[in-house]
């Protein structure tokens, strides 16, 4: 901060004058909250492409009952791994399995004791056409179905549990060839709605709103196909110290949130 | 053996898939520089010799993907070829199978992502043969297309090569563009980049460094082509 006041004083001239004092006024504001550990802050948050639409939900909550404000990054947990073990500036991950979150846990790069699951993700086959997906999964045996995406199991946990569940099903002729893969679960959604596959696996919070299904029609896969998808969050080693890293820690397992995560579909 | 892929850091079947890759993405690579070579040919020369009003407009579409983010090419690709789309109902209507996710999807793809850098340095060629050994040879009784053929074609060599390894390579190197509309689908449109991401995506190293420094090492050889090829003065026009 001290930095940019004394770039910004050197350049001459009246326009200098407002954004300078701008900027000694909010150069003043920082330094009274170095001294009230309670004034808001900031925290920059990672967060699975699966659980994108609830964490816009409770970051603007959040800020509201806390006063900080929560950043959001939404992407592939394998790629913010890869991002973190590099010095990528996140304080907080809400990774799409437990098993990403353990692993930069045994690397040290996590603040301890700060893994929990936020939430139990459920599996939805969901078509954009109202009536299209029945409510026993029946629709994967018709023969029309030429495509039905997923995302990728290498890396993604819905992908994984949606072949666990198609081998589990025993269809006729097999669904390898009928597969097409999204990066992630924001991808193989974007695959259905646009109407290139006709079915796919989706997360329930994808399509869910307010707890009823928003658009076309779905399946929820029972959680008894496959391996829960167990979603865990840790608060990383760089963001130990910041308070709005902490409230979001409290905060993620406050009523408040677990109604909203509900809405969407989510257990726990 | 063994030990041979032991050092690209797979085993046998996984050995089998990249391999597959590389494969698939020179299949994909030599049917679109075909491809673009045909098609860039008559739009490079007629935007090296025209004097329509139109040409800075259509040279500007031309070169659009060029600065396009593939993503922008990817998304619309995806809406235009899906069954309701534009694309998709004109496939449906002349029996074509579904292009997202297949092979020719990718072909239409990378045909228009690449199609600038097979243009541009054909139409540098042509303007650099000048409309003067044309002249000569019209009145040396040569029709147009003769005159073409004979005259322009032979001067304009190494902009054919340059623009055929460009348009190659560029088509090699494509990522964003497939990734939207391929749906990872092994041998048919997975390809080395998307591959290579996957590795990285599942923290298997290993695995993406041969791919990458593969994918380096090839597309430095071809600029080295496009250097060694084009003559002095062609290159610095181009």
């Amino acid at each position: 901060m001290l930095i940019q006041v004394r770039l910004a004083g050197r350049f001459p001239g009246p326009a200098s004058s407002p954004p300078m004092s701008a900027l000694s006024g909010l150069f003043a504001l920082g330094m009274l909250c170095l001294a009230a550990d309670a004034c808001a802050a900031q925290v920059q948050v990672a967060v699975a492409a699966n659980f994108t639409a609830p964490m816009k939900e409770i970051a603007a909550v959040f800020e509201q009952d806390t006063g900080h404000r929560a950043v959001l990054a939404f992407g592939a947990s394998g790629k913010f791994y890869a991002q973190l073990k590099r010095g990528a500036p996140f304080e907080v991950l809400l990774a799409a399995d437990d098993k990403i979150p353990a692993r930069l846990e045994a690397d040290g790069l996590t603040a301890p004791g700060t893994r929990f699951t936020y939430a139990v993700g459920r599996l939805a086959l969901w078509s954009p056409k109202p009536g299209m997906v029945d409510s026993g999964g029946q629709v994967l045996r018709r023969a029309g179905v030429k495509h039905i995406a997923i995302a990728n199991p290498r890396t993604a946990p819905y992908g994984a549990a949606a072949v666990e569940t198609l081998r589990k099903l025993d269809l006729p002729g097999g669904f390898e060839p009928r597969l097409v893969q999204g990066e992630n679960i924001a991808q193989a959604h974007q695959f259905v709605s646009t109407g290139n596959a006709e079915l796919g696996f989706v997360a329930v919070s994808q399509v869910y709103r307010h707890g009823r299904l928003s658009a076309g029609s779905a399946w929820i896969v029972p959680a008894a196909l496959h391996q829960p998808i167990r979603q865990d969050a840790v608060v990383l080693a760089r963001g130990s110290a910041n308070p709005a890293a902490r409230a979001l820690e409290r905060y993620l397992k406050s009523d408040r949130a677990r109604a909203i995560m509900r809405s969407y579909g989510y257990e726990r | 053996m063994q030990d041979a892929l032991a050092v690209l850091g797979c085993r046998a079947a996984e050995c089998a898939a990249d391999i597959g890759a590389v494969w698939l993405t020179l299949k994909l690579a030599t049917v679109v520089t075909v491809l673009l070579m045909l098609a860039a040919t008559p739009v490079a020369w007629w935007l090296a010799r025209t004097r329509s009003r139109l040409r800075p407009a259509i040279g500007a579409v031309v070169a659009l993907p060029m600065v396009l983010p593939p993503t922008v090419l990817g998304f619309y690709l995806l809406v235009a070829l899906a069954p309701g789309g534009p694309v998709g109902r004109l496939g449906a209507a002349l029996g074509l199978e579904q292009l997202a996710f297949s092979f020719g999807g990718l072909v239409l793809a990378s045909v228009l992502y690449s199609f600038p850098f097979a243009v541009q340095p054909l139409q540098n060629a042509f303007e650099a043969v000048g409309p003067r050994p044309l002249e000569v040879a019209a009145t040396l009784g040569a029709s147009p297309w003769n005159s073409f053929w004979s005259v322009a074609v032979p001067l304009a060599r190494p902009g054919f090569v340059s623009a055929a390894v460009l348009g190659f390579a560029h088509t090699v190197g494509e990522f964003g563009v497939i990734l939207m509309i391929g749906g990872n689908i092994p041998n048919k449109t997975r390809v080395v980049s998307i591959l290579l991401y996957d590795h990285v995506e599942a923290l298997e190293y290993a695995r993406a460094h041969w791919l990458a420094a593969g994918m380096l090492g090839f597309s430095f050889l071809a600029l080295l082509t496009v250097y060694a090829v084009a003559p002095p003065s062609f290159r610095d026009r181009a």
